[in-house]
C-alpha cells in the first residue's frame, strides 16, 4: 500500500469542486442567505427580543451539534485506525473546521443572555436559596470563561486535525497519521467533558432549578445522529452531481446507515433513561421538566419526538436494502435532521412558551441565518482541498472496503 | 440420527466429488465456474474466510436476520405482556404511587428480553441453518480433507445434484485447476 496510490485511483474531476459549478457558488449562496436571514431576524427581533434570543439559541445549538459530531467522527476514525471511513473523512473535516465560526455565532447568545438565563438576575438569585447555592458555578463571569474554554478547546482540536490532514495531502507523511492517532484519545475525552459542561451551561441552565446527570450524553447522542445524517446527505447529493463516483459505494453507505441506526438507538436509550429515572424518582424539582413538556401542545411534540426520532427510524433503517440505497438513506437523513431540530427546540423552547408550542417566523429566519453561515463556510472549505484525503495511508483500504 | 449426521439420500454409491485447490484465488475462480455450470448442491471449504466467496458461489442472503427479528420482537412482546399481566391483572399492587399499568417500568425488562430473544435467534438459528451439531460427514473419510483446517482449499459437489455425473463433474473440476479430484464414498 504505497502512500501515493490513492491519487492514481482518483481522477481529480471526481474529487474536487470545479470552478463555476453549483458547489463552487455554494459559499456565496450560504453567505447571501445567511446575511438576508440575519437582517430579517434582527428586524423581527427588535419587536420580540426574547423570542429572538431563544430562536437563535436553538439554531445555534442545531448547527453546532453538526460541527461537534464531525469532530467526534474524525477523532474516532483516527483513534480506532478506522479504514472504511477515510473516503468520507474530508467532508467531516470541512464540517468540523467551521467550529471557530460558532464563537462568533455565539455573540447574539451573549448579547441576549439576560433573556435566556434566569440565574443572571442577581436580585432573583438572592431570594432563591437553590440558585444561591448554585451561584459559584452559575454566574456571569465563570459562564463566560467556560464558554471561552469550550470554543478554544473545540477550535484547537478541529483546526489541528483539519490542517494536518490537508498537509498530508501534499507530503504523504505517514508520521502525521501516527501523531494524530496519538492525540485522538485525549481529544475525545476533552471534547466529551467540554460538550457535557456546555450542555449544562447553555441548555440545562435555562431552567436553573432543574438538573439531569445524563443531560450531556443526551446532547452528544443527538449530535452524532444529526452529524451522520448530514454526512450521508452530503455524500448522496455530491454523488448526484457526479462527484465521489466510484469513490463512495454501497459498502460505505451501508456503514453510514449502520451508524445512523446505532446512534438513533443510542439516543433513544439515553433519552428514555433520563425520562425513566425522573418518572420513577418522582421528585418535583426533576419532574417539572417533563411536566412542562407534557402539557398543552408540547405533549404532541414529545410524542412526535419519541416516534420520529426513534420508533420510525428504528424500523426504517433496520433492513440492509435501505442502508445500501442512497435515495432511501437521503430521505431518512433529512427526516433525522428535522427530528434533531425538533429535539433541540423541545429542549429549549418550553422555557419561553411553557403553555404550548408557539412557532414564529424567527425560528425559521434564525435557522437560515446560522445555517447559511455553517453551510457556506463548510462549502468554502470544500473548494480548497480535494474531497478525500488523497494520500492518507488507509485510503486504498477504504476504497476497496467491503462489509464482511 | 438426523441431528448428528447429514440426512443424505440413500442409494448413491458416492457422496460426491471432492476437488482440492492450491490457493484461495484458484478456489475463488473455480467457484464462479461451478456456479455458472448450474450446480446447486455443492460447497466450498477453506481454512479461513475468503472475501467475496459467497458471491462467487452465488449464495443467496441468509435467512438468519428474519429469524433474529422475529425472535427479538417475540422476546420483547413476551417481556412486556408478562409484566402487564403480572402488574395490571394477576397481582395489581400499588408500588410507589404508580398506576397499575406503569409501562415505563416495563421497558428495561422488555428491552432485555428483546435482546435475549434476538441473541438466541442468532445463535440457535445459525446452528439450525448450518445443521449443527453434526458429528459425522462423509467428507471426513477423505484423508486430504483434514487439511481444510490448515492449508487446503476444497470444492465438494454432492452426487444428488441434478447435474452431477461422476465422470463429467470430475472432468469439470480437473479443468478448473484442481490439484486433485477424488470421488468420496457415501458413508
Amino acid at each position: 500500500m504505497s502512500a501515493g496510490k490513492g491519487t492514481e485511483l482518483l481522477p481529480s474531476e471526481r474529487i474536487s469542486i470545479r470552478a463555476g459549478s453549483a458547489w463552487a457558488r455554494l459559499p456565496w449562496i450560504g453567505a447571501g442567505v445567511g446575511a438576508a436571514a440575519l437582517a430579517a431576524s434582527l428586524l423581527l427581533g427588535t419587536s420580540d427580543p426574547k423570542q429572538f434570543a431563544f430562536s437563535w439559541l436553538v439554531a445555534f445549538l442545531f448547527f453546532l451539534s453538526l460541527a461537534l459530531g464531525a469532530i467526534y467522527f474524525v477523532l474516532i476514525l483516527y483513534a480506532m485506525q478506522g479504514g472504511w471511513g477515510i473516503v468520507v473523512r474530508r467532508l467531516a473535516e470541512n464540517m468540523m473546521a467551521t467550529v471557530p465560526l460558532f464563537a462568533i455565532l455565539f455573540i447574539p447568545v451573549l448579547l441576549t443572555m439576560r433573556s435566556l438565563y434566569p440565574w443572571l438576575d442577581v436580585a432573583a438569585v438572592a431570594k432563591d436559596h437553590v440558585l444561591l447555592g448554585k451561584e459559584p458555578y452559575l454566574n456571569r463571569s465563570f459562564f463566560l470563561v467556560r464558554a471561552g474554554i469550550y470554543f478554544l478547546c473545540w477550535s484547537l482540536v478541529a483546526l489541528a486535525y483539519a490542517r494536518a490532514s490537508r498537509r498530508q495531502d501534499a507530503t504523504g507523511d505517514l508520521a502525521i497519521s501516527a501523531r494524530l492517532r496519538r492525540f485522538a484519545g485525549p481529544s475525545i475525552v476533552a471534547l466529551g467533558i467540554t460538550q457535557t459542561f456546555a450542555s449544562i451551561d447553555w441548555i440545562m441552565s435555562l431552567d436553573p432549578h432543574w438538573y439531569s446527570t445524563i443531560f450531556g450524553v443526551y446532547w452528544f447522542a443527538g449530535s452524532l445522529v444529526s452529524f451522520f445524517a448530514l454526512l450521508t446527505l452530503a455524500v448522496v447529493v455530491l454523488q448526484r452531481t457526479g462527484l465521489l463516483r466510484n469513490v463512495v459505494g454501497p459498502e460505505h453507505y451501508h456503514d453510514l446507515g449502520k451508524l445512523l441506526f446505532a446512534f438513533t438507538v443510542f439516543w433513544a436509550y439515553i433519552g428514555f433513561s433520563q425520562y425513566f429515572l425522573i418518572w420513577y424518582g418522582n421528585i418535583p424539582e426533576e419532574t417539572i421538566f417533563f411536566r412542562e413538556r407534557l402539557t398543552g401542545s408540547w405533549q404532541g411534540a414529545s410524542f412526535l419526538l419519541a416516534a420520529g426520532h426513534f420508533v420510525i427510524p428504528f424500523f426504517f433503517f433496520m433492513p440492509r436494502t435501505i442502508k445500501r440505497r442512497p435515495a432511501a438513506l437521503a430521505v431518512g437523513s433529512v427526516w433525522l435532521l428535522l427530528m434533531n431540530f425538533l429535539d433541540l427546540y423541545w429542549l429549549v423552547m418550553p422555557s419561553l412558551h411553557p403553555g404550548g408550542v408557539h412557532v414564529t417566523l424567527l425560528d425559521l429566519t434564525t435557522l437560515a441565518a446560522v445555517g447559511g453561515a455553517f453551510v457556506g463556510s463548510a462549502a468554502w472549505l470544500m473548494r480548497r482541498a480535494p474531497l478525500v484525503p488523497v494520500r492518507d495511508p488507509r485510503l486504498s483500504e477504504s476504497l476497496s472496503f467491503e462489509n464482511a | 440420527m438426523p441431528l448428528l449426521r447429514p440426512s443424505l439420500p440413500e442409494g448413491s454409491p458416492y457422496f460426491g466429488a471432492l476437488a482440492e485447490f492450491a490457493t484461495p484465488a484458484d478456489l475463488y475462480r473455480a467457484c464462479t465456474r461451478v456456479r455458472d455450470a448450474g450446480y446447486t448442491r455443492w460447497d466450498a471449504h477453506s481454512p479461513f474466510p475468503v472475501h467475496g466467496l459467497d458471491g462467487a458461489m452465488g449464495l443467496r442472503r441468509s435467512k438468519l436476520p428474519w429469524i433474529i427479528l422475529v425472535m427479538g420482537l417475540g422476546g420483547a412482546a413476551t417481556g412486556f405482556l408478562l409484566q402487564t399481566w403480572v402488574h395490571s391483572f394477576a397481582y395489581p399492587l400499588t408500588i410507589s404511587g404508580k398506576p397499575h399499568f406503569a409501562w415505563p417500568a416495563y421497558v428495561p425488562i422488555t428491552f432485555e428480553l428483546g435482546v435475549l430473544g434476538g441473541a438466541f435467534g442468532a445463535v440457535f438459528g445459525m446452528l439450525g441453518l448450518n445443521k449443527l451439531p453434526m458429528h459425522h460427514h462423509p467428507l471426513f473419510e477423505d484423508e486430504r480433507f483434514a487439511r481444510v483446517t490448515d492449508d487446503g482449499f476444497f470444492i465438494s459437489v454432492e452426487s444428488w445434484d441434478p447435474r452431477f455425473d461422476a465422470e463429467a463433474t470430475v472432468r469439470l473440476l480437473k479443468g478448473l485447476g484442481a490439484v486433485r479430484v477424488d470421488l468420496v464414498e457415501n458413508t
